[in-house]
């Protein structure tokens, strides 16, 4: 065993009802260095750092700490602090309405021989801390005052001075723009030059490769592998992280079809954007076209789809509409233009759960119709009927509320919603998600159905293969922006190389 | 089969608790030697003026009733829609009576006694435009500022009363004018105020029934985000609820006022808020928002109303009687709560499998 290492954890096992959450994973830390922990959604890097942190409890396996005798087992984040394992979440967890110099040591003020706080001591330690860490704040202002990124590091100030051996950063860049993320590195570096081990959990690439000196893939529970950077170029990170050896990989000709070369612009985006989501991106679709949007998980595909539809009004650019101007200040105005958006978030933005599976599905149709021009109820019953058979939808009634469907019945009833509304333009964001293959099937045919009816598609999914059959033509999405276009022979590998981006196109 | 399907009705146990309230008056009839249907008992009385007008107990719940019946209609729908509550509707109901009076006897006069018609009409519109401003503004603070709706509607909740004391320079303006008094007297020998409850009740039920907004106001109070990308304005909606909400407080101001013709700032609408909330809550509506019941509201407006009554009945002095009511409403609010709810299912549950055991 290497005399600098800080943290290890051997053989962690974990289930959630159902689920073998963590299996058998082995995760090294040193001292300075910066550790990203990659993976897909549901890889398991969030339920490791939560073991580690004394948040769930791990059934088997073992986790060392330097300096700590025996086995360290975690019941809650103050026992893991104790042991110099500190954790600075994405959002920021801390009181705006006091000073930075509170922030930093609340709970553990300096005190006066009168047992009241020494405010002095504590300010003049805290501004002692801030120059360490060279972050240029007045510590006497309050901590409101700042950015999110200085925020971010006074979080991340306050975790490194409490003895801290291991620091863990769970998706701290997310909100943070360019030159927010640049100062975060910089505090990041100066803490790995002071010998913390950091656990950098992040979906950006970039920043993977700009600060990290090892990566650590974890895939569906499992471990795939350590690597030191140098070893692991992105093409064989997205690899590692989607499970495809790129060996293995068989081509998938599309079923395919081509939009007509001539046929009309549905949508001419140019420009268009929504801060910190988005970054500005032109796209053109044609009439009949089935558009695939791809990239990492929070590389921007659904935001991009938002950006156009309405839901994140976009903040510069234009966009035309069947060749016409288009001002959309709200997801209605698209939809009277002839779209429809399938949000990814099931339960947070597609059912209405109370409310029956009828409602459910008449409500965009309605929507557009107005308030006042109530679908009669027979005319509601009857699209009812007609999506639930369409679709096959699994209900014990068409009055049953949504919330008792399970997860891929829901979603067919949100499909018929749209598909109600006779849409133009239809966005499909992971249309597919919790849903049995049979019906994946159906649903990719449907989608080529509607192509052939000369309504345009954007599809947005993480399988590559479900893109490949349907998708004519793909744009791909780094890090926020829309790094791309693929068309012609589309193929796993090439999706998987715009996807990886930088310089390594082998 | 049929068994299941009445106690599941939504409006089931407002009903079983309404008459709850009817039966201990019944109980306490036959203990004091009355007819048992003495408290139901509907009857013709002549007035000192000579007129036949309906009297009886149940007449003056209904009567007494109204303004909180209209104040839930109201409150209904800010609940559903914005899982918040309106507890500015009182004191609106006491600025609506005060405008309205202000603007018929002129600013700074006490009293007037006849009135020409017009003035009138421009009081009554008055009030009723004021009580939509009020809403409006609740509104705005809610749907667009994103305000919190208990604090936003605390603003006029303090500041409505004093408001309406201030158009009145002060005074208690008495409308001693008999048109006036109508809203608050009799149509032929019908309390008034039943019919304009009546007529608010039916005009929402109508509007309900032939537009999409009892779907729209459900749908974003279930769901807001998800409403939104269905192509709902959710901000407008809730906004339109909170104006609804004050034109009813308005409605209910102008009732309020013509029964004592005069704008009483201090004493209208005092605490009409709570009742309106809880007549909302005894209705079975979850206060979390979304999914609600009107005619639930309704009964429950009118069975705050009926406990009141109730306690006179039973000659409670009325010092006392916010003791009892508080003990009758915890008896109606746990009936409904979902573990004694659960509780009751179990109990019949293991009853009928009781049964079906002895029957084997």
């Amino acid at each position: 065993m290497e005399n600098n290492i800080v943290l290890t954890m051997r053989g962690i096992c974990m289930t959630f009802p159902g689920v073998k959450a963590l299996e058998n994973v082995d995760f090294t830390l040193r001292k300075g260095e910066i550790h990203a922990l990659m993976g897909e959604n549901g890889a398991g890097k969030s339920t490791l750092i939560k073991c580690l942190t004394g948040i769930n409890d791990f059934e088997a396996g073992e986790i060392h700490v330097d300096g700590v005798e025996g086995p360290v087992k975690n019941h809650s984040t103050l026992d893991a602090q104790k042991v110099g394992i500190s954790t600075v979440y994405q959002e920021v967890n801390l009181c705006p309405n006091l000073s930075v110099a509170e922030n930093l040591f609340i709970g553990r003020e300096p005190m006066t021989p009168f047992h009241t706080i020494d405010r002095k001591a504590m300010i003049r330690k805290a501004d002692e801390l801030v120059k360490r860490l060279d972050i240029k704040v007045d510590v006497t202002q309050n901590l409101e005052n700042y950015s999110l990124a200085i925020q971010q590091m006074i979080a991340i100030a306050r975790a490194s001075d409490m003895d801290c051996k291991v620091l863990i950063l769970d998706e701290p860049t997310s909100s943070l723009d360019d030159s927010e993320v640049e100062k975060l590195f910089r505090v990041m570096n100066q803490l790995k030059a002071e010998g913390v081990g950091i656990v950098f959990v992040t979906h950006f690439l970039e920043q993977v490769y700009a600060v990290c000196d090892r990566i650590t893939v974890l895939r569906n529970g499992t471990l795939v592998g350590e690597y030191p950077i140098a070893d692991l170029p992105r093409v064989k990170l997205v690899a590692a992280m989607m499970g495809k050896d790129f060996d293995d990989l068989a081509s998938i000709k599309p079923e395919g079809f081509e939009a007509k070369k001539d046929a009309p612009m549905e949508i001419e985006a140019r420009g268009l954007s929504h801060k910190g989501t988005i970054k500005p991106f032109d796209l053109d679709i044609k009439k009949g076209e089935v558009i695939g949007l791809t990239g990492l998980l929070g590389s921007g595909r659904s935001e991009l789809a938002r950006a156009i539809y309405g839901a994140d009004k976009a903040q510069t650019g234009t966009l035309k509409v069947g060749g016409k101007e288009a001002k959309i200040n709200q997801p209605l105005d698209a939809m009277n233009l002839g779209m429809g958006l399938l949000p990814d978030d099931r339960k947070a933005e597609g059912i209405i759960g109370d409310l029956s599976v009828r409602e459910n599905i008449i409500l965009a149709m309605q929507a557009k119709r107005g308030m006042f021009r109530q679908l009669s109820r027979a005319k509601q019953e009857e699209i009812a009927d007609e999506y639930i058979k369409l679709l096959q939808i699994k209900t014990a009634s068409r009055e049953t509320p949504i919330k008792q469907l399970s997860g891929g019945n829901q979603q067919k009833a949100i499909l018929g919603r749209w598909l109600a509304t006779d849409p133009d333009f239809l966005i499909l964001d992971e249309p597919t998600r919790g849903i049995d293959i049979g019906t994946k099937t159906e649903i990719q045919k449907l989608i080529i159905q509607l192509s052939q009816q000369g309504k345009s598609i954007m599809f947005i999914s993480s399988e590559i293969e479900e893109m490949l059959r349907t998708c004519s033509r793909m744009a791909v999405l780094r890090d926020g922006a829309k790094v791309g276009e693929l068309d012609g022979e589309l193929t796993q590998e090439r999706v998987m190389a715009a996807i990886a981006g930088g310089s390594d196109h082998e | 089969m049929n068994k299941k399907k009445i106690t599941q009705n939504a409006l089931f146990l407002p009903l079983v608790c309404v008459l709850l309230v009817l039966a201990v008056n019944v109980v306490y009839d036959i203990s004091q030697g009355n007819p048992f249907y003495d408290f139901f008992r509907i009857t013709m009385q002549t007035s000192a003026s000579g007129d036949k007008l309906l009297a009886g107990r149940l007449v003056t719940i209904l009567n007494r009733g109204s303004e909180v019946a209209i104040l839930a209609i109201g409150m209904t729908l800010v609940v559903s829609a914005s899982a918040g509550t309106d507890i500015s509707v009182g004191s609106v109901m006491s600025l609506c009576a005060s405008f309205c009076c202000m603007l018929i006897a002129g600013f700074g006069v006490s009293s007037v006694d006849d009135v020409a018609i017009p003035r009138l009409i421009l009081g009554l519109i008055g009030a009723l435009v004021m009580g939509c401003i009020c809403g409006a503004f609740n509104g705005t603070l809610v749907a667009y500022l994103n305000i919190q709706p208990m604090v936003a509607t605390l603003i006029l909740w303090s500041a409505a009363r004093a408001i309406g004391l201030l158009l009145c320079n002060n005074l208690i303006v008495y409308v001693r004018d008999e048109a006036y008094g109508i809203f608050g007297g009799y149509i032929g020998f019908i309390p008034t105020p039943i019919i304009i409850a009546a007529i608010c009740i039916a005009v929402v039920t109508l509007v309900l029934k032939k537009t999409a907004m009892g779907m729209y106001v459900q749908s974003v109070g279930i769901n807001k985000k998800a409403s939104r990308i269905a192509g709902l304005n959710s901000k407008r909606i809730i906004f339109i609820c909170y104006l609804i909400c004050g034109l009813c407080a308005g409605i209910a101001g102008i009732v309020a006022s013509s029964r004592i013709t005069s704008a009483d700032s201090n004493n209208i609408g005092n605490n009409f808020e709570l009742d309106a909330i809880l007549a909302v809550a005894l209705g079975g509506n979850s206060l979390g928002g979304g999914k609600f019941n009107l005619a639930g509201s309704v009964i429950g407006a009118y069975t705050i109303q009926a406990i009141t009554t109730t306690m006179y009945n039973l000659g409670v002095s009325s010092a006392v009687t916010p003791v009892f009511k508080a003990i009758i409403v915890i008896v109606i609010v746990a009936i409904q709560a979902p573990p004694v709810k659960a509780w009751f299912h179990k109990l019949a549950a293991s009853k009928s499998s009781g049964k079906e055991a002895a029957r084997a």
